[in-house]
């Protein structure tokens, strides 16, 4: 037992029980954490993905805003009831530009991420404002407030600005037109042809029952209807993707 | 110059206006801090001229920040801060003495710097019962959804709240505290750095109220247990740094030649949550005036390295911090030396280094690659063994007295902990084996698991350590009632029990009907049936998350009555005094 008689140079050390802690501490998240970030299989190579439209990032905003991911994942584990209650089991490329990633870790309420195109935004915009009158057993909470809720789009176009200083590929076309975009998507009397260029499989129309205002429901709901649909799995090879 | 002191004889015109406007005995509570400026311009002192300008500069600039604002939210939040360091700064002002210099205080560089204990041990009991009460409510909002109150009051703003206030404001609170009475007593020094512990204390306050209030504002990363917003976290860093050279310069210049094993366990608490919290929340604003800002990482990057912060916010945080309560107080209690020396180097180490690992068992089946999540199960089980040994060496301190278990409740409850410890350091590891976890993963009986951990060790050691403490730090023979320590003893220990033994089943009948098929082949439940067939969990929770709190009101009244120097009339706990034997 000499390497513990030993021990006491450490104990005697102030600075070097800091140094020596601070090493054996780094070790693990260094070993774990850093090979994410080369190692080329990490994410799979897919079809479809493109960055969140400026009125799908504000009602992301507010999805985190609201603590949503408390009671709902967007995480889909590859297992049999799962993929046939929610769909294809997630994929790492799904949320590779969200920041931060909103996978989740309770499920009080069901799994998100594939909830785009499921419902009418009628079905959703009821379920926001009293969510028993469609889910009898339904524990959430209401949000009516979002329908009242002007949305704020003046932080739309800075918004896009740090997403791009973080790593999304924001197109200086898609930062140019951020706050044309996110009125014209919501707005069924646009032109829509810029928008839906930009950024493909868009979700378009008047969200939240009323075509006069822009509210933070229309931004939240066009959120959710893009959820889990931009992937093409009719070219996915699923054997490239293990890891 | 000249307007400096112009505006410097302005704030003492104000200041001492505003003491004669209020009759309270503002000096006998000044004993605090006995820093004293003396100005080249005249012969008084001014106490606190230097706290009471930062702050005032810091409401000014809270202003600034409210009027330039670029979102409602952060010009909301400025609006907060700014009248939260208003009040700081009249308060400050009605404490300044003009009196001309007097010598230093006797105890002012003699003995131990412990106002700043008590003033933690109230905190801490304080927003103990302020997280446990918030809990109550959100358990209820979980069983009786129209308790919800929007937008403020909903339950995805209020559970960051609840998280936020047991761990960070009532579990954080209990750290720094019992850290800066251990450090003192097993260096045979005073705090390092004078007024810097003040700093530490009043620092992280105004970090836990900028938390909360932004949670229910709606200011959040979305990161479980570090979801304030950047400039929270750039001022929660300052505060931790401070809190490093605070404990680290009182180690450095102990009087003691070895460094006693508690204060390995809360120096490396200390060391590792600044490297977790740095990291896990680099993030680019939107605007320097705003409260938005993007994760630096994304996806499955961002969730590892959020994962990483989060199980190791338990292990370090929640867990080698308190640990190091564990080695000073049991033994001290107890009257007994810790058990193994030998033993607590190998736990420390072995700890340390294992529980880092941990997090991919948070992420088990996700898109994390399997190589990542193999890793984490395989450190998180073999975790078991460094916390079992921790268990073994705190228990086996009693050997010896173990007859203290009967007659000493403060004993019993720092019994329980460590008892629960090793029972919550048994589960984790179990539910970290990725065949179990798909099973329990977004189920209740995490949320039971993490209770077990959080209301069972880390409260039981809390309120052991409180008990111990109060009458040392307020000069009172005994606490006001050894009885009332019972009753909490009991109320938290069952409601403890109810809480946890309610989510296992709940949380294991939520992960069997979510994947329970008919022979058709046919999933047989719909999501919505399992939220209904939760109701009665959730009330029963709620019920034993009372109990708790109860308790925690029990503790409250009783370390105010020991403040306030008043003694139960009441008999002995049976058993604690020597039983008399008749003459012959």
């Amino acid at each position: 037992m000499s390497l513990l008689d030993k021990h006491g140079i450490i104990e005697r050390n102030a600075t070097l029980l800091l140094v020596a802690s601070l090493l054996v501490v780094s070790v693990g998240g260094i070993v774990e954490i850093a090979p994410l970030f080369y190692l080329e299989n990490t994410i799979e190579k897919v079809d479809g993905m493109r960055p969140y439209s400026p009125l799908e990032l504000a009602g992301r905003d507010i999805y985190i805003r609201e603590g949503c991911y408390t009671c709902h994942s967007q995480m889909i584990r590859p297992f049999r009831d799962e993929v046939e209650r929610y769909g294809h089991y997630s994929l790492a490329a799904e949320s590779m530009y969200d920041h931060s990633f909103q996978w989740g870790s309770k499920r009080t309420g069901p799994d998100l991420a594939r909830v785009g195109s499921r419902y009418s935004n009628e079905w959703h915009v009821q379920h926001l404002t009293e969510p028993r009158s469609v889910v009898p057993e339904s524990v959430m909470p209401s949000y009516s407030f979002l329908a009242n809720a002007p949305l704020r789009i003046e932080n739309v176009t800075a918004s896009l600005k740090a997403s791009r200083m973080v790593g999304v590929p924001y197109s200086d076309e898609m930062i140019e037109n951020a706050e044309a975009d996110i009125l014209a998507q919501a707005n069924p009397d646009a032109d829509t042809s810029g928008v839906e260029a930009r950024y493909p499989k868009l979700v378009l129309g008047d969200f939240d029952g009323s075509p006069a205002a822009l509210t933070e429901m229309d931004a939240l709901i066009s959120y959710l209807q893009m959820l889990g649909t931009l992937v093409d799995f009719s070219t996915y090879d699923e054997a490239s993707g293990y890891r | 110059m000249t307007w400096i002191k112009a505006g410097l004889a302005g704030l003492c015109k104000l200041g001492a206006a505003l003491r004669k406007g209020c009759g309270l005995p503002w000096g006998r509570v000044a004993t605090f801090a006995q820093r004293s400026v003396r100005y080249p311009w005249g012969n008084t002192t001014m106490k606190y001229a230097f706290e009471t300008i930062a702050v005032g500069i810091g409401a000014f600039v809270a202003l600034l920040g409210a009027a330039f604002a670029k979102d409602d939210l952060f010009e909301a939040h400025m609006w907060i801060l700014f009248f939260v360091l208003l009040c700081a700064t009249v308060l400050l002002l009605r404490r300044i003495q003009f009196s001309p210099v007097e010598g230093p205080s006797a105890d002012a560089e003699s003995g131990y710097f412990d106002e700043v204990v008590r003033y933690g041990t109230i905190a801490t009991v304080f927003w103990g019962v302020v997280g446990f009460l918030v809990g109550v409510v959100v358990a209820l909002q979980l069983a009786f959804p129209d308790l919800n109150i929007e937008p403020w009051f909903n339950f995805g703003r209020m559970r960051p709240l609840h998280t936020s206030a047991v761990v960070f404001a009532f579990g954080g609170n209990a750290l720094i505290m019992t850290s800066f009475y251990v450090v003192q007593r097993t260096s045979r020094a005073r705090l390092f750095g004078g007024d810097l512990a003040w700093f530490v204390f009043w620092g992280y306050q105004l970090f836990i109220v900028m938390a909360a209030t932004g949670y229910l504002l709606g200011i959040t990363q979305s990161r479980e247990y570090a979801e304030p917003e950047w400039y929270v976290d750039l001022w929660l860093t300052a505060v931790w740094v401070a809190y490093l050279i605070v404990f680290l310069g009182t180690l450095l210049k102990r009087k003691e030649p070895h460094i006693y094993v508690a204060n390995w366990f809360y120096l490396a608490f200390i060391v590792t949550i600044a490297m977790l919290h740095i990291v896990n929340n680099l993030a680019m604003p939107v605007s320097f005036l705003g409260s938005k800002s993007y994760s630096l990482f994304s996806g499955v990057q961002d969730a590892l390295t959020q994962w990483w912060y989060g199980h190791n916010a338990v292990g370090f945080f929640l867990t080698a911090g308190f640990l190091g309560m564990m080695y000073y107080f049991i033994p001290k209690q107890a009257g007994r030396p810790v058990y193994s020396y030998r033993l607590s180097i190998i736990h420390f180490w072995s700890l340390i280094f294992l529980y880092i690992w941990a997090g991919p068992h948070h992420l088990h089946y996700t898109a994390l690659p399997d190589w990542a999540q193999t890793l984490g199960m395989v450190f998180s089980i073999m975790l078991w063994m460094p916390s079992w040994g921790g268990m073994i060496n705190g228990l086996m301190t009693l050997s010896g007295a173990w007859d203290k278990i009967r007659t000493d409740p403060i004993i019993r409850m720092m019994v329980i902990a460590v008892a629960f410890y090793g029972m919550s350091t048994f589960e984790g590891p179990m539910m970290s084996i990725k065949a179990v976890n798909s099973l329990s993963h977004y189920t209740d009986w995490t949320i039971g698991h993490v209770h077990s951990g959080a209301l069972g060790w880390v409260g039981m050691i809390t309120f052991g350590a409180i008990y111990y403490l109060t009458p040392k730090l307020w000069g009172r023979e005994r606490l006001y009632s050894l009885r009332l320590v019972n009753w909490h003893f009991w109320l938290a220990t069952l409601g403890i029990v109810v809480y946890a033994a309610v989510m296992w089943v709940a949380g294991i009948q939520q992960g069997l009907m979510w994947r329970e098929y008919n022979d058709q082949g046919f999933l047989v439940y719909s999501f919505a049936e399992s939220v209904a067939a939760m109701k009665p969990y959730y009330i029963l929770r709620a019920l034993g998350g009372l109990m708790y709190l109860t308790g925690g009101i029990i503790m409250a009244w009783n370390v105010t009555m020991t403040i306030l120097g008043h003694q139960r009339n009441e008999a002995a706990i049976p058993g604690s005094l020597p039983a008399l034997q008749p003459a012959e």
